[in-house]
């Protein structure tokens, strides 16, 4: 199970970019003057790309504590 | 063992200041369309900025931040003052919503004025429930704490129930034209200051939590809990097990089962404002008890357990449970009875760029006793050139599909209350005393604020994309609540820790 938690830590550290990744994409997709729906405006799209940044970064430290067997055995919850 | 005497007392004075700040919150999302129209009119692209960042920032940024200031003071200076600030706070922000002029009276310092009461509310919220859930565990005896701490839990679907019942009251009340474009709106936010000064009576007269006034008594209280909950490594790691296991799924099952739920039914169901949000009420009404259930039995199945069945059961089928309310609000799935059509013309419309309105409402009633309107507003020219028609469809459901949603609905609202109920009492027993309303407070918030908060703005997001439909907004939930249930299912420990006072 340890091994396992720590190949997934991999995993939490590549998607971590990946989400920041697909949101830019699609906020340049999206972001359009004409457009009148939420997706549209850039604002939405700063808030939440400025919140999901810091959000990301603390998926990558998981990933890197899961990594590093931070988690391995039985945590105390 | 701490004893039970007095836990009542506990469990009323935090949660009736919690619902009361629920409650708050909810009335302006409920209403945000007539708040829109009063104080954000989108012919003012200033005033239509204000809009947005009221609707965004309060729940993605300061509902976080407001869990890192007020669980900061938590831990300094205690949960009784701290949690008793936010309600002040709160209250006095919404029932000052009620009291802003509209544009139309003093211009653009009403959206500024309101989007500023609305980042009060936001942070206000954001210090709340930490403190609430922190001060119910901390007087709970080990053995039923998951029990005691559901009570918090209930607050958050109490609070939209108070909401729906004080708005849809005043709305039958004061009648809908008044309460849409006179002034009846107010009163769900002047009536706040009433509820909010009797639960600081209640609250004034608790005492300090004993856990945290015997570490006061030692000195061993945190001087700095930002930077022990987020600094040091054992801790950081626990609050990001805490978000990516727990309550970011935790977050999207809650909006989907309640809100999503919600505007589906609304919008693509078409279902009539009114018993759209009776279903809704209904539901709760019938499942809020099981987060007693769930939260008590989590004392003896352990959190973790219950709190991943929740999320089994949502990825598993919230596609299936929205296909279905689809279908039972979908006329042409319906056996027809009789059919009426009419249309009228009208001239010179004010306020429109038409010569001509064209009107035309054609009513549909089926064998099951659904009733299906659908009026069309077809603008025209003087010389004959048309606009886009303007559609607006209502379905009135019979008592059949009535109840048949009214039990999916219900369905739903049962998985929040699995990954809801025993939350609270998951999150007391991961942190210690001396920064634990700091450390629970910040991944709870970003679980439901931030991923739960942005379910609607991501389902949209998707359907945008080529081949996708009604269902496919989904796709978000499911894969946040999958995602979190592997790593939950996977990191996490389903013993309790039974010593809070560490």
């Amino acid at each position: 199970m340890n091994a396992v938690k720590r190949f997934l830590g991999l995993v939490w550290i590549l998607l971590g970019p990946v989400i920041i990744g697909v949101l830019v994409n699609s906020a340049y997709l999206n972001i359009d003057p004409a457009g009148k729906s939420d997706i549209n405006k850039p604002i939405p799209w700063i808030i939440v790309i400025a919140i999901f940044t810091p959000i990301a970064i603390g998926f990558v430290i998981f990933g890197w504590y899961a990594w590093k067997g931070e988690y391995d055995g039985e945590i105390k919850t | 063992m701490q004893s039970t005497k007095g836990i009542w007392k506990v469990i009323t004075a935090s949660s009736v200041g919690t619902l009361i700040e629920w409650y708050d919150f909810y009335i302006f999302g409920s209403l945000s369309t007539i708040i829109s129209q009063k104080f954000f009119p989108a012919s003012n692209p200033t005033a239509a900025l204000l809009s947005t960042l009221a609707t965004f920032a309060a729940g993605f940024i300061v509902r976080p931040f407001g869990a890192l200031v007020f669980g900061r003071l938590g831990d300094i200076i205690g949960r009784k003052y701290t949690f008793l600030l936010t309600l002040v706070l709160m209250g006095g922000s919404t029932f000052l919503i009620g009291c802003v002029p509209g544009y139309a009276s003093i211009g653009g310092w009403a959206p500024f004025l309101v989007l500023l009461l609305r980042l009060l509310q936001g942070l206000a919220l954001g210090g709340e429930y930490g403190g609430a859930a922190t001060y119910v565990a901390e007087h709970a005896p080990a053995n039923r704490r998951g029990f005691y701490t559901s009570w918090i839990q209930t607050t958050a679907t109490l609070g939209l129930f108070l909401s729906l019942i004080v708005i849809l009251s005043i709305r039958r009340i004061v009648g809908v034209e008044e309460f849409s474009s006179g002034n009846g709106w107010r009163y769900p936010f002047l009536l706040s200051i009433v509820l909010v000064i009797v639960s600081i009576f209640i609250r004034l007269k608790m005492k300090e939590s004993p856990v945290f006034a015997k570490l006061k008594t030692e000195g061993k209280t945190s001087v700095n809990p930002l930077k022990e909950s987020f600094g040091k490594r054992e801790n950081f790691k626990m609050v990001l097990m805490a978000l990516f296991g727990a309550t970011m799924g935790q977050g999207v099952i809650w909006y989907t089962g309640q809100f999503y739920a919600q505007n589906f039914i609304l919008t693509k169901c078409f279902v009539e404002y009114e018993q759209a949000n009776t279903i809704i009420l209904i539901a709760l009404v019938f499942i809020t008890p099981f987060f007693i259930v769930f939260g008590s039995l989590s004392d003896r199945w352990g959190r973790k357990n219950i709190m991943m069945l929740g999320m089994l059961l949502g990825v598993l089928l919230y596609r299936p449970i929205f296909e279905q309310l689809h279908r039972v609000s979908d006329p042409s799935l319906k056996v027809l009875k009789s059919s009426q059509s009419s249309a009228t013309e009208k001239k010179h419309q004010p306020g429109t760029n038409a010569d001509f309105v064209l009107v035309s409402l054609k009513t549909d009633i089926f064998e099951d006793g659904s009733v299906y309107t659908e009026t069309t507003k077809q603008k025209l020219s003087a010389s004959g050139e048309k606009q886009t028609p303007e559609v607006v469809k209502e379905m009135r459901l019979g008592e059949t599909g009535r109840w048949k949603m009214i039990s999916l609905i219900s369905v739903m609202v049962l998985f929040v209350t699995m990954v809801y109920g025993p939350v609270a009492a998951f999150l007391v027993e991961m942190f210690p005393t001396r920064i634990r309303y700091t450390s629970m407070s910040l991944p709870y918030h970003i679980g439901n604020g931030v991923f739960g908060g942005l379910v609607p703005f991501i389902a949209t997001l998707i359907t945008t994309l080529p081949g996708t439909n009604y269902l496919s907004g989904l796709w978000y939930p499911i894969i946040v609540a999958g995602l979190c249930l592997i790593i939950g299912g996977l990191y996490l420990s389903n013993k309790i820790d039974k010593n809070v006072i560490d």
